[in-house]
């Protein structure tokens, strides 16, 4: 018993640094809920030209038929053309198209259904503002 | 929290048909409420049920030299099984297998008593982030090996639980928004009031009659979850896997509110990673008051890591099945 368990401080550290380099290692593919990973236009950035769409794209893919996004301005009126899709060839790719931006602050909210079923939503802005 | 709180069958059989009957607010697995996502904390209870399973949990100090007794590494290897039974009920299962391994001397190895808990889900607000609720928490007495000092009583906690993002604070403060608190209260109460000790010392029987007395505990994490800050709040360009890390600070404490007053615990910095299966935590651990109540040697800053499995992700027709619900799933849209 003494021999065997007697390295209790050595298995505490190997396992920390066991499970960091799990982390480490773990491939984007298994990432999340269906969380966003990046998109167009940046998350809580400012851009110089009005987009033609904005999109999402997120760390799995997900289902088009409960997946949706809209864009609204500062006044809460829609600017997205309601077309909000899952691109056919990218299936973590989630894009909506807008009208021309004038200069301000935009609020995108979006929904999706991960391929496992499960829903996460959320909403972020960035504004457009040309020189 | 968990150490702090323990108990008897019967009422959690009360709370369970409590639970199935349903009072009802739909909670999604893992804490996520609205955009906000609570990840399962190490040291104290989360405030949401899920099926998920903590294998293993293992705390290591190093307790400083006695009276009598020598410096001792002190491990605990915790398991933890969590089951929804409906959206917003669900139970518990947790057992501790204890390591003594003193700097001379045999070590000595032994289970702690079974902990057994129920919790209700009587609040989600999207809006504001924010989950409530209940529980009970029992300690079974008589589970676990004396060798390694298990209680030879029960203890019941009757707890509650909450958890707060901070999403809804204005723009001006927006880097705050990825911050949450959680927090738990249980209130601990032994089945035994006392515990009587015979002894024979020089052909003379003693008795020593000693209170064990009721003791909150209570904690908080204060989390930052940079996972929300890159897709809600601001993509500073973070790559994995910091884009899935929360830094994590625990505040774990007991204090006796019977007999002596004491107040004891630790604060426990770490960061916690998420991915779609396990979650995996470390943080060190850093005593404060002494490490635990009763007569309990000071302990060293020492570090306590977990990994963790969302079952309901990895099985959902299997982990998510329930006796009077069906299969729960994972959570659909509205």
């Amino acid at each position: 018993m003494d021999t065997v368990l007697g390295g209790a401080r050595a298995d505490a550290a190997a396992l920390g640094v066991i499970m960091l380099l799990v982390a480490l290692a773990t491939p984007g593919a298994v990432l999340a809920h269906a969380f966003p990973d990046h998109s167009d236009p940046r998350v809580g950035h400012t851009v110089e030209v009005s987009p033609s769409e904005v999109r999402i794209w997120f760390d799995g893919a997900i289902e088009p038929v409960f997946s949706s996004m809209k864009v609204e301005d500062a006044s809460g009126k829609r600017v997205d053309r309601d077309d909000a899709h899952v691109d056919p060839s990218d299936q973590r790719l989630l894009e909506v198209s807008v009208a021309a931006l004038a200069a301000g602050a935009y609020q995108v909210e979006w929904s999706v259904v991960a391929r496992d079923g499960h829903r996460t939503e959320g909403k972020f802005t960035f504004r457009v503002a040309p020189h | 929290m968990r150490a702090a709180s323990r108990g008897s069958g019967w009422l959690l059989l009360t709370v369970a048909a409590l639970g199935v009957l349903g009072l009802a607010s739909p909670a999604g697995a893992h804490g996520v409420v609205g955009q906000r996502f609570f990840p399962a904390t190490l040291t104290i209870d989360d405030p949401f049920v899920a099926d998920e399973l903590s294998l293993p949990t293992v705390q290591s100090v190093r307790r400083k030299k006695g009276a009598e007794s020598p410096p001792t590494w002190e491990t605990e290897v915790e398991a933890e099984l969590s089951k929804r039974l409906s959206r917003d009920f669900g139970i518990s299962l947790g057992g501790t297998l204890v390591i003594e391994d003193p700097n001379s001397g045999p070590t000595i190895a032994g289970f702690d008593n079974m902990a057994v808990s129920a919790k209700y889900v009587f609040l989600q607000d999207a809006a504001h982030e924010l989950l409530l609720s209940g529980g009970l928490e029992a300690e079974v007495g008589g589970t676990g090996q004396k060798r390694v000092d298990a209680d030879s009583f029960s203890t019941i906690s009757p707890q509650v639980f909450f958890g707060k993002g901070f999403g809804d604070l204005p723009d001006s403060a927006r880097f705050l928004k990825p911050l949450a608190l959680t927090g738990a209260f249980g209130l601990g109460f032994p089945t035994s009031e006392h515990t009587t000790t015979h002894s024979v010392e020089d052909g003379e029987i003693s008795v020593e009659r000693e209170l064990n007395p009721r003791v909150l505990g209570w904690g908080f994490s204060l989390q930052y979850n940079l996972q929300y800050l890159q897709s809600y709040v601001e993509d500073v360009g973070l790559a994995a896997p910091f884009n899935r890390m929360i830094p994590i600070v625990e505040f774990a404490m007991e204090t006796s509110v019977q007999g002596v007053s004491h107040t004891a615990g630790t604060i426990n910095p770490g960061v916690l990673w998420f991915g779609r299966y396990v979650q995996l935590g470390l943080e060190a651990v850093v005593p404060i008051n002494g490490n635990a109540l009763g007569e309990a040697r000071q302990a060293q800053v020492g570090v306590i890591g977990q990994i963790h499995f969302y079952l309901d992700d990895i099985l959902p027709e299997v982990f998510t099945w329930t006796p009077f619900s069906g299969v729960l799933g994972p959570t659909q849209p509205r």
